[in-house]
């Protein structure tokens, strides 16, 4: 925002305007940075989609070559059993992005759901689902994860489901405190006034504003979402072996053989961390365009 | 301030209650007892056998049963004994807490001490390298997975080095250079990812701050630069930068687990871990009433903090 554009208006906009999909999408995509990320999440989406065509070897069948060193046969190496690592990096992606986004699209889903009704009705509703929320914010997402692995049962999808209800709390807030300032807008009153209905407001009227810092929470949770699942196989509460998935590798074979193999965990461990590196990239060039008050920042 | 706090307070009261009763019943779905996580550890035992254990631990009785009785002890102090070594819930976790209060405390030193001048560079030098550097460095951190960073920590210092640290922990007043050499590298990594959430937010409320009438009559009235950042801008633009650096005090309750499994500390993330794993209800509720009271005690010392800093701001 330029200078003279800020001085007509001062007043800093809480809730940023409507989002127009294909303005917004042109302005995520020239920016460089988020050109760079978005090329290389599509590098390992497509990774994860064509995992059996692209994969030399078996992610899972053993062989006798164990512990090679990378090599032109075996770029990263393979690991106790003579697995090949590149191979079972590549299938690894699919773990990754089968919880990530199906964790953030079920999370971001509730926590907007629970945010919009509970903001809108307002009154002792809301009262008491923020009580709840509360209690659910008390704990740090990695212990509230693993408490809810351990009563659904260890799996990949078990995890898939305790990511998602990590992601409702912190949603529901950002969504609820947007709907509570839209709500104040004279347009809002004046729909009541024509005789619109609650859902008929809250859906048209209410959603739209909402649309911006929920594309804003998605681009932050995706990346998140692979950490957590990553530290999850880690403490083996996700994805359990011969599976391949990134942070298992890094706990399993690659702690254990560190010093004398350190390609099996050097190798897992960059592609979480070049993954969720573009994810935040490019959630940051998301949230710069569309938060208004970070506008010019 | 004092009606405040005490409204405060008895408010946190049904919250504390419901967190009691939640995370008692959930402990209760996780399939198995401590009784069987017992004999996962290996040995064959009659059902009768079983039967006995579990009415010896009390765990045969009805829930509502089993929580009252917990709950009548709790609010005369007694956080009851663990199912699964017998020793007194509370001075076990107190242990654990003073590990993770160690390293979260180290942390969150270094990620002030990084991570307030970066922001404030960052923001006074917008898109110059500096803002570049700061910005590289903030989003790595929040990218890199903090048990991949200690690994690569180890592996760097084995292989190049020739030295480990020590892995068994020792209490601080003990033998504080073995207890250093524990605790420096977790602290080290978890301050990284610290001062790049702190970094960040101190960043974006400063340009924020900067952008304010007063800021430019600061500068009109001649004043410089430092003076400017530092006496007019950062004491507004910090606020919200405490709300951030209070959230991570809540971290220390548990949210280290990852960081104590790779350097093998006894701190709260493992504890938590522990008695999930054993379904140890006592130790797990015992844990969870004291985290549930801290964060809502934390909470309050942030608002009441807000008012010290801001004038403007009031409580009644």
């Amino acid at each position: 925002m330029s200078r003279t554009a800020q001085a007509v208006d001062p007043i800093p906009i809480a809730v940023p305007p409507r989002l127009r999909v294909p303005d917004t999408a042109r302005r995520i995509v020239r920016n460089p940075v988020a050109a760079i990320s978005l090329a290389f999440i599509c590098v390992v989406v497509l990774a994860a989609v064509f995992a059996p065509v692209l994969s030399p070897y078996d992610p899972i069948g053993s062989s006798i070559d164990t512990f090679a060193r990378p090599s032109l046969a075996h770029p990263m190496g393979t690991d106790d059993l003579g697995r090949d690592v590149a191979t079972r990096v590549i299938w690894g992606s699919r773990t990754s992005l089968y919880v990530s986004l199906l964790s953030v699209a079920l999370g971001i889903f509730g926590g907007a759901t629970i945010g919009l009704v509970s903001g809108f009705i307002g009154g002792a509703f809301d009262l008491i689902v923020q009580r709840g929320i509360d209690s659910m914010l008390a704990f740090p997402g990695i212990v509230l994860a693993m408490a809810l692995v351990a009563v659904l049962g260890i799996s990949t999808t078990n995890a898939l489901i305790a990511i998602a209800i990590v992601i409702i709390p912190g949603t529901s807030r950002v969504v609820r405190s947007t709907v509570l300032v839209t709500k104040a807008n004279v347009y809002i009153e004046a729909a009541v006034t024509i005789g619109a209905s609650g859902q008929r407001v809250m859906l048209r009227h209410v959603l739209p504003n909402v649309m911006a810092p929920i594309l804003i929470l998605i681009s932050a949770y995706l990346g998140n979402a692979i950490l957590i699942e990553a530290a999850l196989s880690f403490l083996g509460l996700s994805t359990q072996a011969p599976e391949p998935s990134w942070g298992l590798m890094l706990s399993g074979t690659g702690r254990r053989y560190m010093e004398t193999a350190p390609w099996l965990a050097i190798f897992p461990g960059l592609a979480i961390s070049f993954t969720v590196l573009a994810f935040n990239m490019l959630g940051d060039v998301v949230r710069d365009v569309l938060d208004p008050r970070l506008r010019g920042t | 301030m004092g009606g405040y706090l005490l409204r405060r307070l008895l408010a946190a009261i049904p919250s504390l209650l419901l967190v009691s009763l939640a995370v008692s019943a959930l402990v209760r779905l996780v399939p198995g007892d401590v009784v069987m996580a017992r004999l996962a550890e290996g040995g064959y035992v009659t059902p009768e056998v079983l039967a006995k254990m579990r009415e010896s631990l009390g765990i045969d009785r009805p829930f509502l049963v089993q929580y009252l009785d917990w709950g009548s002890h709790l609010l005369r102090g007694d956080f009851g004994k663990s199912l699964w070594t017998a020793e007194p819930v509370l001075p076990r976790i107190l242990t654990s807490v003073g590990v993770s209060a160690q390293i979260a405390i180290m942390a969150i030193l270094l990620s002030v001490v990084i991570a307030i001048p970066l922001g404030v560079l960052s923001a006074s030098h917008r898109e110059s390298p500096i803002d570049y550097g700061a910005r590289l460095f903030a989003i790595t951190g929040l990218s890199l997975p903090d048990f991949w960073i200690a690994t690569m920590l180890i592996l760097v210092l084995t292989l190049w080095v020739g030295w480990l640290p020590e892995f068994r922990f020792v209490a601080i007043w003990r033998d504080p250079s073995t207890n250093l050499q524990t605790t420096i590298f977790p602290a080290a990594i978890v301050g990284y990812r610290f001062s790049a959430i702190t970094a960040r937010m101190m960043r974006s409320t400063m340009l924020e701050v900067l952008r304010e009438d007063y800021i430019r009559t600061a500068r009109a009235k001649g004043l410089r630069d430092r003076a400017v950042l530092y006496r007019h801008a950062l004491r507004n633009a910090i606020i919200p930068v405490l709300t951030v650096i209070g959230g991570q005090i809540g971290v220390l309750l548990g949210g280290l687990v990852v960081i104590e499994t790779v350097f093998s500390l006894p701190g709260m993330g493992r504890l938590i871990f522990d008695s999930v794993t054993r379904r140890d209800y006592p130790l797990l509720q015992g844990v969870v009433m004291l985290i549930a009271a801290f964060y809502i005690v934390v909470n309050l010392l942030i608002d009441v903090a807000y008012a010290a800093i801001d004038p403007r701001i009031r409580y009644h």
